[in-house]
């Protein structure tokens, strides 16, 4: 590493800011809580902002260039986001504000909700929870309530396809429930034998995300949700991927009885290390009345001069709150503007292009790299990062020179059913050249496993640090600089 | 890939050794290369515990993937590899000789004509890998 920690950039009696004489009497802070042995770094501001800036230049990001991590659809986040989200009527207000001084807020959180039914085809919408596995969470306790209200308690299953997100089994597990693994079709598609074969009344539901981790529309869709409701379960849709169905396709319309957003995937808020998720989730009409609260509605109708007064209402069978307050809503701020930025067309726009732009790099590498379940895709598909007359090479290897080809690596090792997993997501953001300097980089990658594999095995090469030991990362826990001594 | 010829494999990638009504679980060689560098096992069964085919005996984590290693028999737990918390690497370095996990009492010995031998189980492996 070529950047020091900050306590090692630290020089008794450095500061950063000098504080003028105080125009009040001084209290002393009491003895009992005054204490030197606390090794606090001191540095001037220079010093700090210096240090600081140095590594975010050491950090990837989707402001620098294409992050092609499968599943995560790491989109560019559009700027003017950011600056509604600071607005001071936005960014200055308090969720303990009375409800009638926030409505402008709140008329906002009312519009966002009505427009995620819209796109999604649901009858209700509660923006409360934190981000996507929450919102998995939260669908799943509502199945559960929906399940409990009608007295049937011997449902005690949910069945998840191995093609689902890795995050389903754990919601179901985490909510109590017995997971039944799925086995995938080879088109890449739920086997609808195996399903037939499980369906049960000890089934409570199932996980579907569509598009799958595999990149494909499960064209059996309908016929699943029909099948599950037959045997009196629901279906929880992942809307992960919603990004590849945007105005073409709506969830609800499929049959799902239940789905969440990400709207920091699919909305362009931002995530990774740049900010809180966002999970809204969507339910049918038999559901509305469980979903977590409390949610806007307009408590009083405007009038032509006048408009409606909202407020807060809790669903009469709500599965009760799922987050402090009301969800974040500097995130709900950020994608009601990209919404509004689009309007229809422009979402369509949007799963068009995520769908021709993974089509495009799935076309220019598949005579490089094998695809195992190779057909057209959704928004993004699934390499294999291994060759037979390349022994040795393994997907990491590849996700590893791909850094010193400027690249951020793909997602590897998932979904579990593709061996040398790497799963490919370039967004809708990417420009033709973008996506061709990346297709060129993984074909020269592909020719150097054959002819200088250990360009492959010790990259990184041009990075501040060169490659990891995950094992000694994931065996010694050690996560501070600096360890108290008592 | 090795496949001693002397053991019996699950299809989910166990292999066994029977030593009279005693039998030594552990996972293959083929298993442990899939994962790749192993660096957590959690025995989950203990001493005296009954058990049945499908059982999760232990919990892997790698640096790729996290798995359940399943009971391909059923009995009773004799014994348990308690070194294995402490040094997972040896999954990797001697899948079947250190790395052997959980030691089973067999209750139905005809269990055993389920697995595979060393011969169809390296076919299968095979069948996999494409």
């Amino acid at each position: 590493m070529t950047e020091p920690t900050i306590y090692e950039l630290s020089s008794p009696g450095r500061l950063g800011v000098r504080y003028p004489d105080p125009d009040v009497p001084l209290t002393p802070l009491p003895t009992e809580f005054v204490r030197d042995s606390l090794p606090l770094p001191e540095l001037s501001e220079p010093d700090v902002i210096r240090h600081f800036t140095r590594l975010s230049t050491f950090n990837y990001n989707v402001d620098k260039g294409l992050y092609p991590l499968g599943s995560c659809t790491m989109k560019y986040n559009p700027k003017v986001n950011e600056e509604a989200a600071r607005l001071p009527g936005f960014a200055l207000t308090h969720p303990l504000q009375p409800e009638e001084t926030v409505q402008g807020n709140l008329a906002l959180m009312y519009e966002l909700q009505e427009w995620l039914k819209e796109i999604s085809g649901f009858a209700g919408v509660s923006l409360q929870p934190a981000a996507g596995a929450q919102g998995e969470f939260t669908g799943v306790m509502i199945i559960r309530a929906y399940h409990k209200a009608r007295g049937d308690t011997k449902r005690t299953k949910i069945l998840i396809p191995d093609s689902a997100h890795g995050t389903n089994p754990a919601t179901s597990a985490m909510s109590g429930y017995q997971v039944v693994n799925l086995p995938t079709d080879s088109n890449g598609n739920v086997d609808l034998n195996a399903l037939k074969n499980v369906l049960d009344d000890q089934i409570a539901g199932l996980m579907l995300t569509n598009p799958n981790t595999l990149g494909l529309f499960d064209v059996n869709v309908v016929e699943v949700n029909r099948m599950v409701h037959e045997a009196g379960g629901l279906v929880y849709g992942d809307g992960a991927n919603l990004n590849a169905l945007l105005g073409i396709t709506r969830p609800g319309d499929l049959g799902f009885d239940i789905m969440h957003f990400n709207l920091h995937k699919t909305f362009s808020t931002p995530h990774g290390g740049g900010g809180p998720g966002s999970g809204p989730v969507a339910v049918a009409k038999h559901l509305v009345d469980f979903l977590p609260g409390p949610i806007v509605d307009i408590i009083e109708e405007g009038t032509e001069e006048e408009p409606p007064l909202y407020g807060f209402c809790m669903p009469s069978k709500s599965i009760g709150r799922v987050k402090s307050f009301f969800g974040h809503f500097g995130m709900m701020v950020r994608a009601y503007v990209y919404i509004s930025m689009h309007g229809p067309e422009g979402l369509r726009n949007i799963a068009e292009h995520a769908v021709l732009n993974a089509n495009y790099l799935l076309a220019r590498l598949r005579n490089t790299y094998k695809i195992p379940y190779d057909r057209i895709c959704m928004h993004e598909f699934v390499a294999e990062g291994r060759w037979e007359d390349a022994p040795g090479i393994r997907a990491l290897d590849i996700a590893k020179r791909l850094i010193d080809y400027d690249f951020h690596p793909p997602t590897n090792y998932f979904p579990l059913i593709v061996h040398e997993a790497l799963m490919i997501e370039p967004t809708e953001t990417e420009n033709k050249q973008t996506l061709d300097r990346f297709a060129e980089a993984l074909i020269k990658i592909a020719q150097e496993a054959h002819q200088s594999p250990e360009l492959l095995k010790e990259a990184p090469h041009n990075t501040p640090v060169r490659r990891l030991d995950e094992v000694k990362a994931a065996k010694e826990l050690v996560l501070c600089c600096w360890i108290p001594e008592n | 890939m090795n496949t001693p010829t002397n053991l019996k494999y699950s299809k989910t990638d166990e292999w066994v050794n029977v030593d009279g009504n005693i039998a030594t679980i552990g996972i293959s060689d083929y298993a442990q290369d899939q994962l790749s560098d192993i660096v957590f096992v959690e025995i989950v069964v203990a001493v005296g515990d009954t058990v049945k085919p499908g059982d999760t005996l232990a919990s892997l984590e790698s640096v790729k993937a996290a798995a359940d290693v399943n009971c391909p028999v059923s009995g009773k737990v004799v014994e348990i590899n308690e070194a294995l918390a402490q040094t997972p690497e040896v999954v990797n370095s001697d899948p079947y000789g250190k790395a052997w996990m959980v030691k089973v009492e067999l209750a139905n010995t005809s269990e055993l004509e389920t697995l595979m031998d060393a011969s169809s189980y390296e076919k299968y492996c095979a069948e996999r890998s494409h």
